[in-house]
């Protein structure tokens, strides 16, 4: 296990988003590699680095990145916690790594980095997202509507109607909550709680018209009753979706057919 | 190397490429050809709302958002475009209704409106509620209500492909778009798109600064593959600079914030706004108010052991209008800063933003190879593009409608476009450009480094070409920028694979961003005045004289191989508002 440093020169030439007052610390990231064009095997290995525990975990790969190890793979964009592209298992835990701040963590142990579970991994943390947009694809997600005369302004929705969905427009489709569920691990057929999630989005949607469909869709062997309640999901999502209650609330739906 | 044949495709896949995307795809075989998954795209982390004259909540008109416009543009808006902006902003967003948005809602169920920086009733009377919104979050909601109707009219997307190069023919004397080839993120794979249409959305630049709001992918690359051959970039000395960034990490706090009724404080409390503007206060128009904040630093008035910074106070609302209308950047604070929001003021500093310059095009958004010459085939939508709307300042909330508006225009033309025209044939060897940048830097030993030349850039921008300039800040900023692109040629990765190489993709970025840094800076150079974003503390005042007109810059390469920047002007169009001074 190599364990590279990062220079203290360096890293003190380098000011980065933190605090005056806030000394840098060190910290060692175990991060789990895998490079097909390397090895057929994927292994641990360890960095070790200066850093201010304000800072997020995206901040400490970016060091590493950047300042030891050109060839460390992930995927990150906005890194505020909005556009889905950093999520992975930290400690553990799914989560978005730019929403999760080291002081938060117990720098004093190593900070495990692994891939979200469940997705094939294609490199490093990057994993293959697909069959996950493909499960969001099946439930039809948008709008549908059958009035045959579209009305010249807006669809009148009361403010209550709007709010009946609003936890599920949240979803930033960062696969936290799916690659967290163990029924999804053993089960690639499932769709998974982010399907399910923005199915509700609509099912309870006043000016949607397709819920009986999407329902339907749901009611497959591979569909909504898979769900074992574990909370994983719920626990993983980064935009505080309360996702199991939705699951929870599709499944009533079916039973009583009311949404 | 695989080579493709598309009717139209579109580079980028954020509100504008989505938008032009679902139109295009009615009328034509199309390619969305993205860096990122659709979602990922920056359009998801705007905020506050998108403007338009609905008038749901009291009275308010469209010419009136027409005059706000150029008003906050300093002036230097294409006139005509911006009235297409004010005029179509009412059907856009109806339009964005009516395919699922989910909009907050007046008690009667039409959708909600609230105040926005620069918008007023009756040509600057009183603020006006013209923002329509959904929370803090209508970016996230246009984007993803957006994807939704991709998917819904199998819009075909090339996810994680990233376009290096323009393919421009000469047919019969007239610079005609041939294609674009783009490197494949997964396999290392070079593609050739041959298109009759290319539309270019592929976003800012932001990411030449230190303190930014933009993403880390926001790196210029549509504007420099274009520029790279031969053709102009409008307006780059225009950047915006948001006022309510996070103190030194530059995350957005939305400016809906003050619309909601919060209020910037200095380190004596006082609520300084009142003496820079003193109708629209705190929702001044965004140069006036990031000037006006970091004048109180100046002075002495900032918060903080170093009095950098100054404070948004939102204290005084209550924590349930907080919870309903604010509830994403509230929860930042928490996250980032350890602030509670209800109960302790959010230290902020302005951060770089929105690039108001870009690819010029005309209304319909076909790009332009100079001042009146269009590029058959080639479109520019969104923030990569300057149509002019936003001029020397844009306003908040017409981003997300610029891109609505144009996007759907670009997709319309482009569309149209490629269903009578025929292709132009491929050159020989169409991707060799690209093979050469990308062996070159996979191959290449230098000893520089890519996270050292970036870091050293931003804080050349940072320091120099900032909120205040002057002839030898910027001059300052240029000579960086040339030291760092000649050791940019002698940059090395160390990924040396084919698989996901982002070491690769990062290196090609700064590439793009030491070019357009370039632009900007000569670009603000030349620009002897101060208009909007501009602000030159040598000419402090502006020059509607010598400068009420648009930069165009293009790159020159020598016999002997040498690049330089060649400026050149365009007249604004004005139609019926004469320039006056302006105050808020």
């Amino acid at each position: 296990m190599a364990t590279p440093v990062l220079d203290k020169e360096e890293a003190a030439g380098q000011p980065e988003p933190g605090f005056a007052d806030s000394p840098y610390i060190t910290v060692t990231f175990r991060i789990r590699r895998f490079n097909s064009e390397v090895s057929a095997e994927a292994t641990w290995e360890d960095f070790q680095l200066e850093i201010d525990p304000k800072e997020r975990v995206l901040d400490g790969l970016h060091k590493i990145k950047w300042d030891i190890d050109g060839t460390l793979t992930f995927r990150r964009s906005c890194a505020h916690g909005i556009c889905g592209s950093d999520a992975m298992r930290i400690n553990g835990k799914n989560r978005l790594a730019c929403k999760t701040l080291i002081k938060d963590l117990n720098p004093e142990k190593p900070i495990t980095v692994e891939p979200i579970k469940g997705l094939t991994v294609l490199k490093d943390l990057v994993v293959d997202m697909d069959p996950f947009f493909q499960a969001y694809r099946d439930v039809m997600p948008f709008l549908i509507t059958k009035d045959t005369n579209e009305p010249t302004r807006e669809r009148l929705q009361s403010a209550e109607d709007r709010e009946r969905f609003d936890d599920t427009t949240k979803c930033i489709l960062c696969a936290a909550c799916t690659s967290s569920c163990p029924v999804f691990w053993n089960d690639g057929q499932y769709f998974g709680p982010a399907a399910i999630v923005n199915a509700h989005r609509f099912i309870f949607d006043s000016r949607d018209e397709a819920g009986e469909q999407r329902l339907e869709i749901l009611n497959d062997r591979d569909g909504v009753w898979r769900c074992r309640t574990t909370f994983n999901c719920t626990d993983a999502c980064p935009r505080g979706i309360e996702v199991t209650k939705a699951i929870q609330e599709v499944k009533r739906a079916l039973i009583t057919r009311r949404f | 190397m695989k080579i493709h044949k598309y009717d139209t495709v579109i580079v980028g896949a954020g509100g504008a490429g989505m938008r032009a995307a679902i139109e295009s795809t009615k009328r034509s075989r199309t390619a969305v050809l993205t860096k990122l998954y659709p979602t990922r795209s920056h359009t998801g982390a705007a905020q506050g709302g998108m403007a338009a004259a609905l008038a749901n909540v009291e009275e308010d008109n469209w010419e009136w958002h027409t005059f706000d416009t150029i008003k906050g543009g300093d002036y230097l808006v294409d006139q005509d475009a911006a009235e297409i902006l004010a005029k179509e902003a009412i059907d856009s967003v109806l339009d964005l209704e009516k395919m699922g948005l989910p909009f907050n809602r007046t008690p009667d169920g039409t959708i909600d409106q609230r105040r926005f920086g620069g918008h007023s009733r009756n040509h600057g009377e009183a603020p006006v509620r013209r923002s329509c919104y959904a929370a803090d979050r209508t970016g996230h909601m246009i984007l993803q209500t957006l994807y939704q109707n991709c998917v819904k009219e199998g819009v075909e997307f090339f996810n994680e492909f990233y376009v290096l190069d323009q393919l421009i023919a000469d047919v019969d004397g007239v610079k005609t778009s041939v294609g674009v080839v783009a490197y494949e993120l997964a396999t290392g794979e070079i593609h050739v798109f041959q298109a009759k249409a290319v539309i270019y959305a592929s976003g800012g630049c932001g990411k030449f600064f230190k303190v930014t709001s933009n993403a880390h992918t926001l790196t210029g690359d549509g504007q420099a593959a274009v520029y790279r051959r031969g053709l102009p970039l409008e307006d780059m000395e225009f950047f915006q600079f948001h006022p309510t960034g996070i103190w030194r990490m530059g995350i957005l706090l939305t400016e809906g914030a003050r619309g909601e009724g919060g209020i910037l404080r200095n380190k004596d409390g006082e609520r300084f706004m009142e003496k820079y503007a003193p109708v629209m206060k705190d929702l001044a128009s965004r140069d006036v108010v990031s000037r006006s904040i970091y004048t109180e630093i100046r002075e002495g008035r900032g918060c903080g052991p170093e009095g950098d910074h100054v404070y948004l106070d939102l204290t005084h609302l209550p924590p349930e209008q907080l919870d309903a209308k604010l509830p994403d950047i509230t929860e930042f604070a928490r996250t980032y800063l350890g602030i509670e929001p209800y109960t302790d003021p959010i230290p902020i500093q302005p951060t770089a933003h929105y690039a108001m310059g870009g690819i010029p095009t005309n209304v319909e958004g076909e790009v332009l190879t100079d001042n009146t010459t269009v590029v058959p085939g080639l479109y520019a939508a969104g923030e990569v593009a300057c149509v002019s709307v936003h001029g020397a300042n844009r306003l908040g909330t017409n981003s997300l409608l610029d891109i609505n508006v144009f996007g759907r225009r670009a997709g319309i033309a482009a569309a149209e476009y490629s269903q009578k025209a025929s292709y132009v044939e491929l050159p020989e060897n169409p991707a060799q450009q690209v093979i050469d940048q990308v062996e070159h830097l996979r191959n290449s030993t230098g000893t520089e480094r890519v996270a050292v030349i970036r870091r050293e850039l931003q804080e050349t921008m940072d320091a120099n070409v900032m909120v205040f300039r002057t002839e030898q800040t910027i001059k300052t900023a240029v000579e960086k920028i040339a030291e760092l692109r000649e050791r940019y040629r002698n940059v090395s990765i160390q990924d040396k694979g084919r698989r996901f190489n982002t070491d690769l993709l990062e290196a090609i970025e700064l590439g793009n961003l030491l070019d357009l840094a370039e632009v900007m800076a000569v670009s603000a150079l030349a620009r002897k005045e101060s208009r909007g974003g501009h602000y030159r503390e040598d000419y402090p005042n502006r020059d509607d004289v010598n400068f009420m007109r648009h930069t165009m810059a293009y790159r020159e390469v020598g016999d002997d191989g040498t690049e330089s920047i060649r400026l050149d002007y365009k007249p604004v169009v004005q139609t019926r508002y004469q320039p006056m001074e302006r105050k808020y």
